[in-house]
Formats: structure tokens, sequence, C-alpha cells
């Protein structure tokens, strides 16, 4: 234990005192409050039209005020936020002699990549948590409206949904640190995977759902097949990671949305229920609907970071 | 006085892949000795000290340190056993200090503990006036000066040390092998050297190996490996010489 949280914390006190740190934070802490501050600056003007409203503290994140909201923001480039922290967390200790000398201390082999594995997260999470508090603080300020409770609960899911999300790119970036041993090669694998990941899945999808189910838009639109076009559409780009923490946290961040889906089969009774009661659902039920999302997303972190730890584990040091 | 064994292996074996890097080696260091291990490059010197630290796994064969398994408690060695490899890596954004009380801390040691110890050992491999200065700045003898206070930090009752005069000009390998002496001498540490520097290996050496290939072609005083080869006293025949008699055999 004792070198688990040596390691911990020299990896966090390098983490926030390296420039490639302090760059994204300011980078990521500014767009999110740019985005909010237009959000609440556009939810002031049109007060009265929200008036109806049930939860006007969650719009901050969610709107999109000039161009995207924060949520859509940290989905994008939170995963940046990961890699950048850890893919030289182990080749460049290698490279420069000091795996080495680490692991003739006497501490267990995997303290090291605990270590570092929990200093990124524990990164990850004061960020997050500082950025959401700094948006609701401008929330107060400028619209000057009180987070109820329930707004506070989605809050803290939708913070836990994100830190696991970031984490999983922080496990791939370290599990490439460990397979790369070369740095810029580590770099550039974690950042392809990244824009593969996060936009040429959903082309793909497009592609897949094409060439199942066709849709011919020249003549009479077969309804089912659209259905099955986009069903298939939606489950490969689920595939992506950022789509499943977008869909979560969309969800879970606005209450008014039921499901993940966007084409929702119903009958003339159901439609006219939905229509009748527009209400939002309570947070348990929000929960009930990502909950697939949150344990596809938590399973891939922790099956990302079970792969490093085997393969630094039975790595021979010297190579 | 009859010297206990601190070090034994038992036909230690390593394959990396298909290639043997270590084949049956048996050898034994007594307490309190300098033991030279000599050799040409690649022939399993470092793969022997890294199964011997328990860092890497053998694929044959045992070794016991102190009476411990390397491989069953890595722990336990590492905490008496200090090993300094050939090119030893500091964090360079850090001064002295904080790398030393990294490894302190990794070593357990209480940080009011540590900072005494750190100052003690900054002046005993005399950088004391370069203890606040980046690591990245410092030329190849002070770092393996901080290397040698890193590995003292922990009280090895052991050092395992991997061509520690490796890159330094003659004046200062001269005085790191005094120091290792020293060392030997004042804190009754037994030092297992692998070193090509035949001259200074046997101004200080009790003992001697020669590994050849993966395999320990000979193993004692350098007396007995001249007498053995040779057929007189050490006095007409340097280390040097019996080194490449050896390897000329072989």
């Amino acid at each position: 234990m004792q070198g688990l949280y040596a390691v911990f914390k020299k990896e966090l006190c390098d983490h926030f005192s390296s420039y490639r740190f302090v760059i994204l934070f300011a980078l990521i802490a500014m767009v999110s409050f740019i985005s909010s501050y237009m959000a609440g600056i556009h939810m002031k003007e049109n007060l009265e039209a929200l008036a109806s409203t049930r939860f006007p503290f969650l719009m901050l994140f969610s709107s999109t005020g000039a161009l995207f909201s924060m949520v859509q923001f940290v989905a994008f480039f939170g995963p940046l936020i990961g890699l950048v922290l850890a893919f030289d967390s182990i080749n460049r200790e290698r490279a420069d002699g000091t795996l080495i000398k680490l692991i003739s201390q006497p501490i267990y082999r995997d303290a090291v990549i605990n270590g570092k594995f929990l200093a990124g997260v524990a990164t990850i999470t004061i960020m997050l948590i500082a950025i959401v508090l700094v948006i609701s603080g401008l929330g107060l300020v400028i619209v000057g409206i009180v987070p109820g409770i329930e707004e506070i609960w989605r809050l803290f899911v939708y913070l836990i949904i994100s830190i696991f999300y970031i984490s999983f790119w922080l496990a791939v970036s370290i599990l490439f640190s460990i397979s790369f041993k070369s740095i810029a090669t580590s770099a550039l694998a974690s950042i392809a995977l990244w824009i593969f990941l996060s936009f040429f899945v959903s082309l793909g999808a497009n592609v897949v759902a094409d060439s199942i189910a066709p849709v011919d838009r020249q003549k009479e639109p077969n309804p089912e097949m659209i259905i099955k076009n986009i069903r298939i559409r939606e489950m490969v780009s689920l595939c992506s990671p950022m789509v499943l923490y977008s869909e979560a946290t969309q969800t879970i961040i606005d209450p008014m949305r039921k499901t993940t889906r966007s084409v929702v089969l119903m009958g003339p009774m159901e439609e006219l229920l939905s229509s009748r009661f527009q209400n939002p659902l309570p947070l348990g039920q929000s929960i009930l609907v990502i909950f697939p999302h949150m344990t596809a997303l938590v399973a891939l972190t922790l099956i990302c970071f079970a792969i490093s730890y085997v393969i630094f584990m039975v790595q021979e040091i010297r190579t | 006085m009859e010297a206990s064994t601190i070090i034994e292996t038992v036909n230690l074996t390593k394959h990396y892949n298909r290639q043997t890097a270590v084949k049956d080696l048996s050898f034994k260091v007594n307490e309190g000795e300098v033991f030279g291990f000599l050799g040409p490059n690649g022939a399993g010197k470092t793969t022997t000290l890294l199964m011997l630290m328990g860092l890497s796994h053998p694929s044959g064969g045992s070794a016991r340190v102190c009476g411990l398994d390397p491989l069953r408690k890595p722990i336990e060695v590492k905490r008496i056993a200090g090993y300094l490899p050939e090119n030893v890596g500091f964090y360079g954004d850090l001064d002295a200090v904080q790398n030393l009380k990294y490894v302190a801390s990794l070593n357990g040691i209480q940080t009011d503990k540590a900072s005494e110890k750190i100052d003690e050992l900054l002046d005993l491999v005399g950088l004391k006036q370069d203890a606040r200065k980046k690591v990245g700045a410092f030329s190849r003898g002070m770092k393996q000066r901080l290397g040698f206070a890193e590995v003292l930090i922990k009280d090895p009752k052991l050092l395992f040390l991997d061509e520690p005069t490796i890159g330094l000009d003659p004046d200062g390998a001269l005085r790191l092998m005094e120091f290792i002496k020293s060392l030997n001498r004042d804190r009754q540490i037994t030092v297992l050297l692998s070193s090509h520097n035949l001259y200074q290996v046997q101004k200080i050496s009790h003992r001697v190996g020669i590994m050849i290939h993966g395999e320990m072609v000979a193993e004692g005083t350098i007396e007995s490996l001249a007498k053995e080869k040779f057929g007189v006293g050490q006095k007409e025949y340097s280390l040097e010489e019996i080194y490449m008699k050896y390897f000329q055999e072989v």
C-alpha cells in the first residue's frame, strides 16, 4: 500500500504541475464556461418561455447556446484529457530508465500501474468537479436560479458517468504506453483510436445500416425498412464510447427525454397518452433508461485497464 | 573466519524467446566480499543480476539471496538489496533531493527521517552543492553518484552494481571504485560488481567470476584463477591476462 500511495502522490503532483495539464484544463474550462454563459444569457432573455420548464438549472449544461452545449463539448473533447494525461506514462519511464529503478524498490509491481491510473482518475475527477461547480456558480449569478435537490442528484450522476468516460480513455492511453515503446507511436495510436471511435463509427454505422436494410428514397419508402435501418444504425454506433456517453448524459441531464432511441414505435393510444402527460421522468427512471449505457462504459474502462495491468505484469522489464 | 554465503544460485537458466541468455549458472558470493562479475557484452551478466533482484523470472534453476528466493519473495529481497542499473535513470525535471525523496517514500521511510538521511548521503557522494539542481542538468559522473545515494537510502546489505564505471573519465572511475571499496569496508555491504574495468576490479575484488555466453567459466580468487591457468602466483599475471586466456579458450 505504501508503494501505491507514494506512486499516486508523485503522479498527482506531476499532473498538476505539468504544462500540458494546465493548457488542457484552461481550454476545456474556457469553452465550457463560454458555452454555459451563452446558454445562460439565452435563458435569461427567454425567461417567460422557460417559466413552464421544470428543471431550468440543468439547461445550463444541456442547452446549445451558440454552437454546442457543455455536455456535447465534454463528449467530444473529454477523451483528449484522458489521452494527454497518460499516453507516455509507462514508455517515458522506460525510455528514461526510471521504470527499472521504480520496480527495484520494495514495492509490488502493480503499485506502479495502479498508482498511475488512480492519479489520472483523481486528476480527472478534480477537474470535472471544478468545471461543474464553476458553471453552477455562473448559473446562480447570471440567471438567478437555484438548483433543486433532484437537479443536484442528476448533476452528480452526470459527473460519475463523465469520470468513467474520461477514465476509459485514460486506460486506453496507458494500454498504448505499455504496448508501444516509442512515445510518438503511442500518442499517435491513441489519437487515431479517438478519431476513429468518435467520428468514423457513426459513418460506418450508416454504411452498415444501408447495406443490410437499404432504404430506397426514390420509391415509396417502406416504413418497416426505415425503422430497421435506423435500428441497425443505432446499434452499430453504440460501439463508440462517445455515443454511449452522449446518450447517457443527455438522458440524465434532460429529464424530459424518456428513451435513448430516436424512433419509437407507438400505437395510437400510447401516442395520445404521451401527448397528454408531458411530465419529466423521475431520476430513478432516467437512470434505469441509461443503465445499459452506464454498465457498458464502466465495463469498457475496467476491461481496458485489466488488459494493461496483465500486459504490464508479465512484460519483461528489459526489452 | 568462515564466511557465510549470501548469494547462491543453482543451475539458474534464462531463455529469451529461443535465445539462451543464462545457462545452468551456479555460483556463490560470500557475505562481506566484493565479487567481480566479469564477462563480455551480452554474456548474461545483467540478466543474472535482474534474476537475483527478482525483476526477471528465471526459466529454470533457483537462486537464494540472503536465504530468500527472489522469485517467491521479491519484496523482501528488494528491501535488503540495492540495484544500480547500467544507465541509471532519474526524473530530469526534479532536483536531486526530490528524486531521493521519492525513492525514500517508495521504501517506506518517514519524511523527517528521509530528509536527514538524504542530507547525509548527498554529503557522502559529494553532491551537497548540487542538491537543489535539476537532475536533467547533471553530468554523467554526478548522475552515477546520485544513483549511489539512491541505492544507499534503504541501508542495503547487498549491492548489485551493473557497470558503474561505464562512460566515466579515468579519474572519476578510479574514485568511484575507491568509494565502492569504502562502502564494503565501512558499511559491511556485500558488493556484486559487474565491470569491464579489469584493472580496477582486480584492485578491489576479493573474488571474481568470469561469465562467457551465459556460463560461468571460472570462479574464485584471482590468485587461484592464475594458478589454474598459468600454474604460478598472481603477482606475475594481471586479471586482464587471465581474462583473455579464458576468453580465447571458449
